[in-house]
């Protein structure tokens, strides 16, 4: 006989419902995909927006990794919820003080304005595979010009206006959309490890970390794949962005932490007990020391002015560290927070399940559709093929 | 609208559901383009509430003496049979907690009808009591609290439903409308008292309700019924004689964790600091 539910062990004294721990292994996805979204758009801006002629080489391919992130957002929240079937409820009938009751609108918007970024970010390619096309493909780059093959200066700075100005929108947006779900948890006053004011910007930070970290993970490995040699120039670039904002990440967490245990409110007790406990590992280890790890890789290398293979190997091995840790944070938070009782008195201990909605197999799953699509997409609108010689305003 | 009792099910394997899940997404993600999912597997009952009541009417208040409670769990027995809750130890919407000062220790010792050592001395998930544990200890002091829904004022958990499914009627009841609930837990979380509970096979939330369907035919919730020794007082407070207005006045009485700013309509009487 199975169980329709999972217990979860407790020590000390928690609420009797607390046992059957509400958001498991996809809210944990969550918030790691959303943010991986954020992070990769941010790049992209860096060269539509600021017009950084080094992050040139993966400007596209970051706008098709964030579209191809975005489409899976929904996915887990949909695995999630007990009936998925009445997912558009929230839309249709929004409950408007609920921090949620935004969500479908601002993913849809967000989703329809990378649309746009993507189509003209690669508009005049478009336009030539339309014109050199044969049969299927041919047809689909014929729809996709949307009728309009006009390539000339005019239509040039046009296009490089938008790109901008879609550009702008979008880093509000894309921000915007992850902070908010930093606050999806840190409204909650109901529980301490989440209901803190700095929760939305530390999402925010180490999401444009694992967004970062993703994209330099990707470039090397397709420059790996395609055969040609990653652009030092472009990795630097992401590696100092990474060390950046990795040290801005490290440094509020650090802050939110001894922020709660200083103030040691009631039940602090608990809260040391939870990071030396149930959290100990993912938290000291993976989410703060790989972050630290990738740190002094970093910071060593930049102090040598390590170049060639050297850098690649180190910056890609700090990327994955990375990773990892904001993959942990998202963890720490989503877990831990349920495993610190609502009682203050009483720790729960989550054992994520293998099989089943909400399964180790189907997070797994869910986190390798996101690359099967950017395949996909790279293949449509091959983000390597030169630009023709487009420059970014200024 | 009441739930229907939940309860394990030996025949739907795990593996078995989710292959069935994936099949239904598809379809269902179609299908709620067009029906808004109004259809309810928790739709049987009596016509909920009473057609002749008023619900501007009323103004319902709950108490609970703590100083006469003897923790004997026969509102807990009597609440997972009025309302279908599933008979194990991780799903009440009542429950009983002990706390316990034993001499020389600053802290008292909590626990309520779920623990294991408790669900270890009745032998059954299903059966409620509290164990013997401390029969040889030095007692110094010690006394029952049963805890249920507040139906606060300024409720969190219908703030943070993303649909309203759950809302506060205008006689001070919070309810959920288990055809509109989506399942997505997130009142679960932002109510402070660990009060909410998700019904697996419903796949929907539920909560205490002071038993709305009787409540509003003139009868008292279970709970209040079942209780041998009037621990938990029940009543409207527009009604000045109410017990419950009674008990406010003549008592000094307290809520539950005052600082969330939840307001809260239970009223405890004989609780003591340590009180989570
Ligand atoms: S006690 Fe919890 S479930 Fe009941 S009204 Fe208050 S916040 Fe909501
Ligand atoms: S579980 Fe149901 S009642 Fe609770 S917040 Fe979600 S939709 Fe609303």
């Amino acid at each position: 006989m199975e169980a329709l539910f999972d217990a979860a062990p407790f020590t000390g004294y928690v609420f009797p419902n607390e046992t059957v721990i509400p958001w498991s292994l996809m809210i944990v996805i969550y918030p790691y995909i959303t943010g991986l979204v954020a992070g990769s758009f941010t790049v992209a801006t860096f060269y539509h927006v600021f017009g950084v002629p080094r992050f040139r080489p993966v400007a596209r391919f970051a706008l098709l990794t964030s579209l191809s992130f975005m489409v899976f957002v929904p996915l887990p929240l949909l695995l999630h919820l007990g009936h998925p079937e009445r997912a558009m409820n929230v839309m249709l009938t929004p409950h408007l003080t609920s921090a949620f009751a935004a969500f479908g609108f601002f993913a849809t918007f967000y989703v329809v304005l990378v649309f746009l970024e993507i189509w003209f970010a690669f508009r005049e390619n478009i336009v030539a595979w339309a014109q050199e096309r044969k049969g299927l493909a041919g047809l689909f780059y014929r729809v996709l010009t949307l009728g309009s093959y006009e390539i000339s200066a005019t239509t040039r700075s046009y296009d490089a206006k938008w790109l901008k100005a879609l550009a702008v929108i979008g880093i509000v947006g894309a921000h915007g959309l992850h902070g908010y779900v930093g606050f999806v948890f840190g409204s909650l006053k109901s529980r301490e490890w989440w209901g803190s004011d700095l929760m939305p910007v530390i999402f925010l930070v180490s999401a444009i970390t694992s967004g970062i970290a993703i994209l330099i993970t990707l470039y090397v490995l397709t420059s790996r794949v395609r055969k040609v040699p990653v652009d030092l120039d472009c990795l630097k670039g992401m590696a100092y962005m990474l060390w950046g904002f990795l040290i801005f990440t490290i440094v509020l967490e650090f802050l939110e932490f001894a922020n709660m245990v200083y103030k040691g409110r009631e039940g602090v007790e608990t809260i040391m007990a939870l990071v030396a406990g149930p959290l100990w590992f993912s938290l000291g280890v993976l989410q703060m020391g790989f972050a630290v790890i990738a740190f002094f890789i970093m910071s060593y290398f930049m102090w040598r002015s390590t170049q060639d293979r050297q850098l690649v190997i180190g910056v890609t091995v700090s990327a994955l560290l990375m990773l990892v840790s904001v993959l942990a944070m998202r963890w720490n938070v989503v877990i831990g927070g349920q495993e610190l009782s609502k009682t203050m008195q009483g720790l729960l201990y989550f054992h994520p399940p293998l099989l089943g909605r909400e399964g180790l197999l189907v997070m797994v799953t869910v986190f390798a559709l996101p690359f099967g699509l950017l395949w996909v997409l790279t293949r449509l609108l091959p983000p390597w093929v030169p630009k023709l010689d487009h420059v970014p305003s200024r | 609208m009441k739930l229907k009792r939940q309860a394990f099910d030996p025949d739907r394997r795990r593996l078995l559901r989710f292959l069935g899940r994936v099949v239904t997404y598809a379809s269902a993600m179609i299908a709620s383009l067009g029906v808004f999912g109004r259809r309810g597997l928790a739709g049987a009952g009596p016509a909920f509430p009473a057609t002749d009541y008023d619900w501007t009417k009323h103004r319902w208040g709950f108490g609970v003496d703590a100083t006469r409670c003897i923790g004997c769990l026969r509102c807990v027995e009597a609440c997972k049979t009025e309302n279908g809750v599933a008979r194990d130890a991780h799903h009440f919407r009542t429950w009983v907690e002990r706390y316990v000062y034993l001499k020389g220790e600053k802290l008292p010792r909590v626990d309520s009808q779920a623990d294991p050592g408790n669900i270890a001395a009745s032998g059954s998930e299903k059966e409620y009591r509290f164990d013997n544990r401390y029969k040889d200890a030095k007692v110094e002091k010690a006394f029952f609290v049963p805890k249920l829904c507040n139906q606060c004022e300024h409720p969190p958990c219908v703030q943070v439903c993303p649909v309203g499914a759950t809302f506060r009627t205008p006689d001070g009841v919070v309810l959920i409308d288990h055809d509109y609930c989506i399942g997505c837990q997130y009142c679960v979380q932002a109510c402070p008292y660990g009060v909410r509970l998700f019904n697996q096979k419903y796949e929907v939330t539920d909560k205490c309700t002071w038993c709305y369907h009787r409540i509003t035919r003139g009868l008292k919730p279970a709970c209040v019924e079942a209780c041998p020794v009037n621990a938990r007082i029940f009543g409207d407070q527009n009604d000045p004689e109410s017990p419950i207005s009674k008990f406010i006045r003549e008592n000094r009485v307290q809520v539950l964790k005052p600082s969330m700013g939840t307001s809260p309509n239970v009223f405890y009487v004989g609780i003591d600091k340590e009180i989570v």
